[in-house]
């Protein structure tokens, strides 16, 4: 969609369109890497320096994201190269991406650093488990965690169950309304080779999965992988020079949170996320609104919080997510298609990053599909959305991504093309 | 003093320098369930916290409180991934807003106090009590002792009072 004509886009206001995402990369999508985080790590910040067309010479700014299961920029940037003016990992999961995008752009804007390159890392299924089976479910329970995991409350499903059970409550929205999500994105990773399941199902199969914790049903969850993924944040002149048509960031919101971050579920009412208040900061700071967004990343650590997120930044009225995630607007082909490459239900789990990436490729007009490859080298898309056939979104202008932590906190980038 | 015990075979670990947590489960030990009231503002809060989170206040007492409340929501766990809950599944995680303090200091608020579904004697509930409560369900308070000067709070049906004709439970059952 064109930006609204009224908007000036060149209004140095919170650094609007003034930084850019030049490079993106990734390493496969797999359950059981064979390899370190290190490696992982390394391989997929290469591809990033790659695809931006940039030399280890000219990156100069590293952070990254994790949770104690993962390398430090240290050691990616000893491996390859790369001296730096400034880097920094950065404790914690999902709504991670968009919050270090907008670190980046403060760190180049103070003059520390000119390119910053963002990764994660990560063994999500052979190492550290991130549905939380495994070595951390047995691990002893201390402290202010009796107040939790002594109830055997533990997992994000279980922690945010809460939440999605009170919004069925509230608001009546129905599993299969909600399993929809499920369905449209393995449709778009039925399209996306990279993609761990490839596999369309549909409402019903999703509904007839077994039940992990109520609301939840085994497909209502994403998948755990082994991966690693990087961007390359840096200035929108310099981005002039890159390899790709420029990917612009409007505006930013990072790790925004509700009242009682540390306990949600306190602060009412809990059918409500963070997206409520970020969305306050988002829409502003990027000038533009929900009506204007092409395509949105919203995170699907489960169809719930697609679901969410999508309500409460007003993609529709509180209360009507069940049925804006059902009615057909966020498949391919729909008005407002959400996770093209498939997400984190099928994609792969990369705690927010990949649905980045592909916003940007959907940006570029370069998704990554099937449609074959022109002399140029540039994809000639079908728009023809059949299994195994195009997933790029046809006139992608602008982007919405809405990363989640918890019900009580999230993050989200507005990206355009530029 | 520190301490280390286990529940469900699972162990469960109190520093010693942990004085809140280390209060709130000696008066739940005593099966005398007390949060902190802060000093400034008399709001009560849970789970036990350092400060007063509505006025910074860092000076509290701990004062008895009814355990009392109605169900706000809750999770119907089948697939348990804690080793220690794998044999007790489906089991219920139930939030509940106590009646004291509900709707203060805002509409939305409330003291909601995590714990399991439980028989009165505190031992995790079977599944034919599991599938008779929802959201709206009344509870009241009982406790699982686990070792000197800690039991966990629990929540078990309140048999004295009347309940709501259906409480809401997850439509596809």
């Amino acid at each position: 969609m064109p930006l609204p004509a009224e908007m000036d886009a060149s209004s140095p206001k919170h650094l609007r369109d003034k930084y850019a995402i030049v490079g993106v990369g990734e390493t496969t999508y797999t359950r059981g890497s064979g390899m370190t985080t290190r490696a992982l790590g390394t391989w997929a910040v290469r591809n990033a320096i790659r695809d931006a067309g940039l030399t280890a010479a000219e990156v100069d700014g590293m952070l990254s994201y994790q949770s104690g299961d993962s390398t430090f920029a240290t050691f990616i940037a000893g491996d390859l190269g790369i001296r730096l003016d400034f880097f920094m990992d950065v404790f914690g999961g999902g709504s991670s991406t968009e919050a270090l995008i907008g670190i980046a752009i403060g760190v180049i804007e103070a003059g520390m650093c000119k390119t910053v390159v963002i990764f994660r890392a990560m063994n999500g299924y052979s190492q550290v488990r991130i549905g939380g089976t495994g070595a951390r479910s047995a691990a002893p329970v201390s402290g202010d965690m009796l107040h939790a995991r002594a109830y055997g409350w533990q997992s994000a499903g279980q922690m945010f169950s809460f939440t999605f059970m009170r919004h069925m409550y509230d608001y009546g929205t129905t599993p299969a309304q909600v399993a929809a999500v499920r369905a449209a994105h393995s449709t778009h990773a039925s399209n996306n080779p990279k993609a761990y399941y490839r596999k369309r199902v549909t409402v019903e199969e999703v509904l007839a999965s077994r039940i992990i914790c109520k609301p939840l049903h085994l497909l209502d969850c994403c998948v755990e992988t082994d991966n690693a993924t990087a961007i390359i944040v840096t200035s929108a002149d310099r981005a002039k020079d890159g390899r790709h048509p420029r990917v612009l960031i409007r505006g930013v919101v990072g790790r925004c949170s509700k009242p009682r971050i540390d306990m949600h579920y306190q602060a009412g009412p809990i059918s409500t996320v963070a997206g409520r208040y970020a969305r306050e900061i988002l829409w502003p700071n990027a000038g533009v609104g929900p009506e204007d967004i092409d395509v949105t990343g919203s995170y699907d650590a489960f169809t719930f919080t697609t679901m969410l997120q999508l309500e409460d930044y007003g993609f529709c009225k509180k209360g009507e997510g069940g049925h804006y995630v059902s009615d057909g607007t966020i498949r391919l082909g729909g008005r407002r298609p959400n996770n093209t490459s498939g997400g984190h239900l099928c994609e792969g789990y990369t705690h927010g990053m990949n649905m980045v990436i592909e916003n940007v490729r959907q940006l570029r007009h370069d998704a990554d599909d099937s449609c074959p490859v022109g002399p140029d080298g540039k994809r000639r898309h079908t728009y023809d959305y059949s299994e195994g056939g195009c997933r790029q979104v046809q006139r992608c202008e602008l982007t919405a991504n809405l990363g989640w932590a918890t019900p009580g906190t999230g993050s989200a980038v507005v990206m355009r093309r530029g | 003093m520190a301490i280390k015990a286990d529940y469900l075979g699972m162990p469960l670990n109190l520093d010693d320098l942990d004085a809140e947590n280390l209060a709130y489960f000696q008066h739940c030990a005593e099966h005398n369930f007390h949060l902190q009231q802060c000093e400034g503002c008399n709001l009560l809060r849970y789970p036990p916290t350092t400060a007063c989170p509505w006025c910074m206040s860092q000076n509290s007492k701990w004062e008895p409180v009814e355990g009392k409340g109605a169900v706000h929501s809750y999770t119907e766990v089948h697939h348990a991934i804690q080793p220690s809950f794998k044999g007790h599944t489906p089991y219920l995680v139930l939030l509940v807003d106590l009646d004291t303090q509900k709707g203060r200091p805002t509409e939305h608020e409330a003291l909601r106090v995590v714990g399991n579904l439980a028989r009165p004697d505190g031992r995790l509930a079977p599944p034919e009590l599991v599938r008779q409560v929802g959201i709206g369900t009344r509870v009241r308070m009982v406790f699982s002792d686990v070792a000197q000067g800690l039991a966990l709070p629990q929540w078990t049906t309140d048999e004295g009072i009347a309940q709501p004709a259906k409480a809401w439970r997850y439509p596809l059952e």
